[in-house]
């Protein structure tokens, strides 16, 4: 930003003495070296699409079933048959329980740190939520296996017996682990502080003007909140969204522990089963023979794509922000 | 509808700094009051606690009581939410909901209290508009968003949307600092007209505008840092432009001060 | 009911407001409780999380419906916004409290002296005893060449936007792809570095590739932190270099770096601990192995989070309590990365 207003130094056709050469051309290999670095960024960005392409391709050509519709996954038959339907139902579905828990939860938090919470306890749970997204996944995963898993049994049973006529809640094989639900619900429990964290940086960024005018007019604390901080963060909020959306539908480790990988699409969301494209790959990796490698990596291919695009979608969102409040 | 505000024994504190000290004044309905002071000397936050805004600011509290028409604003079955819509308030920067547009800025303090029918909130936008004398300028695009008008006509509109709700006082924290001449000028004048209906208090720490604008002018001065501010005097404005009773007054608008 | 009484009586005056009494809120909790506990006797919806839930949902209707008689819809509102926003809190930590404690508590149990200084070499799943020091060497090891790869170029890349870039189209579009960087899925980057150095280059499955790939989930971090902070360096500051006729690019290394170096310093150790506890790349990239390995450029070699992933996968008593060893030691060491960044971020701002 203000680097464009600075004049370069010792520039000039000019007679220049040696010394100055040597230094023209150290700021210019510096200059280039820092730009390199930044293009570096976008080759690693490309590359990874083009690497992943590149080895998939011949056991995407080697399939003898639709890549996109099948829900099976026999890379390593004389006659490859795999394909994606089945992962990507799991990993959408597991994520949009993330979401549809977390997101409420997360901006809540986020609102009550940002606007409800005393001075003083408000950074002490800001700095609690950074920290925990920092906590590993492996532990998420350890934590879902061995205490959520036998605990929450209770819950989806209740949900059986009680809503069972809503589909995505009954249960037919009486067994309530290892479930699309299951891993939901941990998924929602590791994108929460992300959510958190960038919806409270929103909420805070709202202008104390605007939050004052709300409350000279007589808004209680809530109305306030509809009326000034709402309207404003609203595209932070759908890109904090958007960003742990990106994180559940990536994540791996937490979901391999708890899903018991099967190909199958089970609307039934508390039975055990379910699969995502992610924990596939990490469970199927070091049993797969070449096409089924390459079978792998295509799936990784569609993950990529796909968070790929939902995270630049939730930038763009944000730019448009930017370009919206910078009117004020 | 305009009501008198009294002021008695009023002290500030911002958690245990005491900002503000022994502070009594009385504010005539129907009438322009100037606070004018050095920064600092706490005339901003005096007017802050007339509709309880300074209660926003975590640890601030008072003592001493407001009246508004012999009623204390303070008194535990008095809500603060009531107080505001009550005492509007129009602020230093114009703030405007960004979000929002011009008409939905207007009625955005109606649309807290109840549900009002289109046609009512039409007759609220127009005459609110008028009397912050806008409307001319608006009419043909009240659907754009507040924030395309220029800094002057956001502080008119946000007038209009203090003045939406029928308040009995407004208070006006230096509503032209952030203003070029023209827009100030544009205030001025308003403020001269609202206040055939409305009980005026207003924070400069331009003289000229405290002796353009006021009927009664309350010097309120600071006797070092970390020292609370206090009221020197109040009187009439010719009084006090003319011949202040304290020195420390005389020096502050001849421009001897400090 | 006794919290039906208003406690202001001057109802017609213009300000006054009838409000609940401050003791409100404790009553009608307690009513809530009472008729959760009432509940969990009477009806099939009990257990702590059960009879939680419904002590909730009491309190909600219960506040609003006495709130709405007394204060009226708006204070109705407020309340039960209020409510909600505490009851959001309590949801969120309660699991994550879980956590910690969790893993505190049987990581203690299962931490023995020698679990730090010996490897799990010829010791059976199903057997307590071994230990982590093979992953902790690993760990260390791709770490530090994660470290070595990444900071420098994000660096590099942060002063490329920030000194040289001028809001160019370049620039803008490097910017972009930082933030979409950011969210590639981890087991993504471990595929990619797979195909690439294992794959296409030959190279055999080993620390140093897994440190490639972890390197690819820092430099996004280490970028943005940095970034972040030479756009806090002041102008003057270079503009005062310049006129000294410095050249620029020791302006940049002498001038602007040291200015901001305690925030690059915490960017660089938050994107440390953020990899330090991947699991999913290294998976693919390093393998598995029970013994020390200290070459990170030949052979399998171990880390903290694929111990503990193996570990888990053994599924006997004494693995898993294995696990939850390595996963306290693990978080740990990411906590004192955490804590530690973010202390010295906070020590450079009182100065």
């Amino acid at each position: 930003m203000p680097s464009s207003l600075i004049e370069r130094p010792v520039d000039g056709p000019s007679a220049t003495p040696p010394a100055v050469t040597t230094t023209r051309r150290a700021d210019r290999n510096f200059a280039g070296l820092a730009r390199g670095s930044g293009i570096a960024v976008l080759i690693i960005m490309a590359a990874i699409g083009a690497f992943l392409l590149w080895k998939a391709l011949p056991a995407l050509q080697a399939n003898t079933a639709p890549f996109l519709t099948t829900s099976q996954w026999f890379p390593d038959d004389p006659a490859p048959r795999f394909g994606i339907a089945a992962l990507a139902f799991g990993t959408l579905l597991s994520s949009l329980i993330a979401l549809a828990v977390a997101v409420p939860i997360g901006v809540g938090v986020a609102l009550y740190t940002a606007h409800y919470a005393s001075r003083r306890i408000a950074p002490v749970l800001g700095y609690i939520v950074d920290l925990l997204a920092a906590v590993p996944s492996i532990i998420f995963g350890l934590w879902g296996l061995q205490v959520l898993m036998p605990n929450s049994k209770g819950l989806w049973r209740w949900l059986d017996q009680h809503l069972g006529f809503v589909p995505l809640l009954r249960n037919d094989l009486d067994s309530y682990t290892r479930s699309v639900a299951l891993a939901g619900t941990v998924l929602a429990i590791m994108v929460l502080p992300t959510v958190s964290a960038i919806s409270r940086e929103v909420f805070m960024q709202v202008p104390k003007g605007h939050l004052e005018a709300a409350l000279a007019l007589g808004a209680t604390r809530w109305e306030a909140m509809r009326t000034a901080v709402f309207p404003f963060s609203r595209p932070g909020v759908v890109s904090a969204a958007m960003l742990g959306l990106g994180r559940a539908l990536g994540e791996t480790i937490a979901v391999a522990l708890i899903l018991s990988a099967t190909f199958a699409i089970n609307w039934q969301l508390t039975e055990p089963g379910g699969n995502t494209f992610a924990a596939n790959i990490a469970l199927k990796w070091n049993e797969a023979g070449s096409v089924g490698l390459g079978a792998l990596i295509a799936s990784g291919l569609v993950l990529y794509i796909i968070t790929f695009a939902v995270n630049m979608a939730a930038r763009v969102v944000v730019e448009r922000r930017r370009e919206f409040s910078g009117a004020n | 509808m305009a009501k008198r505000i009294d002021v008695l024994h009023l002290n500030v504190y911002y958690g245990a700094f005491l900002a503000v000290e022994g502070v009594n004044l009385a504010i005539e309905p129907k009438a322009v009051t100037a606070f004018i002071g050095p920064s600092g000397c706490g005339k901003s936050t005096v007017l802050r606690t007339l509709n309880r805004m300074h209660e926003v600011t975590p640890g601030a509290r008072i003592e001493g009581k407001v009246l508004l028409d012999s009623q204390d604003i303070y008194a535990p079955e008095v809500d603060p939410v009531n107080v505001r819509s009550t005492i509007g308030m129009v602020f230093q920067k114009p703030n405007p909901f960004p979000t929002m547009s011009i008409y939905g800025n207007v009625v955005a303090g109606i649309r807290l209290k109840r549900r009002t029918r289109k046609s009512e909130l039409d007759d609220v936008v127009e005459a609110s508009l008028r009397g912050a004398n806008l409307w001319e300028e608006v009419k043909d695009r009240l659907d754009r968003p507040g924030s395309v008008l220029s800094g002057g006509q956001q502080q008119r509109l946000c007038i209009a949307r203090a003045i939406a709700i029928e308040p009995q006082v407004l208070l006006m924290d230096e509503p032209c600092s952030a203003l070029d001449p023209i827009s100030t000028l544009a205030i001025e004048e308003l403020i001269y007209e609202l206040k055939q209906q409305y009980t005026i208090v207003i924070v400069t720490h331009n003289m000229q505008q405290a002796a353009r604008v006021s009927d009664t002018t309350a010097f309120f001065n600071i006797a070092g840092t970390g020292k609370p501010g206090r009221l020197i005097e109040m009187d009439e404005t010719k009084t006090i432009f003319s011949q202040p009773a304290e020195k420390a007054t005389e020096d502050y608008i001849s421009g001897r001060f400090g | 009911m006794a919290t039906l009484t208003p406690t202001g009586s001057q109802v017609h005056d213009l300000l006054a407001q009838r409000r609940l009494p401050w003791w409100n809120t404790a009553a009608v909790a307690a009513i809530s409780v009472a008729i959760a506990g009432l509940f969990a006797l009477t009806t099939p919806i009990s257990g702590t999380a059960g009879t939680a839930v419904t002590a909730l949902l009491t309190f909600m209707v219960v506040q609003t419906a006495v709130s709405t008689a007394v204060e009226g819809r708006r204070y109705a509102v407020d309340r039960l916004a209020t409510t909600l926003l505490v009851g959001a809190l309590v949801a969120a930590l309660i699991p994550l409290v879980s956590i910690l404690l969790t893993v505190l508590l049987r990581g203690l149990h299962a931490l023995d002296p020698s679990f730090l200084t010996s490897t799990m070499r010829n010791v059976s799943p199903r057997k307590p005893g071994g230990g982590i020091v093979h992953a902790l060497i690993g760990t260390i090891e791709q770490v530090a060449i994660a470290a070595a790869i990444g900071i420098p170029l994000g660096i590099l890349a942060a002063i490329y936007l920030v000194e040289f870039g001028n809001r160019s189209r370049l620039a803008r579009t490097v910017s972009f792809f930082v933030d979409v960087m950011t969210g590639i899925p981890s087991i993504v980057a471990g595929l990619f570095v797979y195909t690439a150095l294992v794959l296409t280059v030959g190279l055999e499955r080993s620390g140093f590739v897994g440190g490639v790939a972890l390197s690819i989930l820092m430099i996004p971090v280490v970028v943005r932190s940095t970034e972040e902070m030479l756009r806090l360096v002041p102008r003057d500051l270079r503009e005062a270099s310049y006129a000294l006729s410095v050249p620029k690019y020791l302006t940049v290394l002498r001038v602007v770096l040291p200015a901001a170096s305690t925030g690059i310093i915490t960017g660089s150790m938050l994107a440390v601990a953020r990899v330090t506890g991947e699991t999913a790349p290294l998976l693919l990239t390093t393998f598995l192995t029970q013994s020390i390995n200290a070459n990170p450029f030949s052979g399998p070699q171990a880390s903290l989070p694929t111990f503990v992933w193996d570990q888990i996968g053994s599924g006997t008593t004494a693995s898993v309590d294995r696990a939850w060893a390595g996963a306290l030691t693990l978080i740990v060491l990411v906590m004192i990365l955490n804590i530690g960044a973010r202390g010295i971020a906070r020590l450079s701002r009182v100065k």
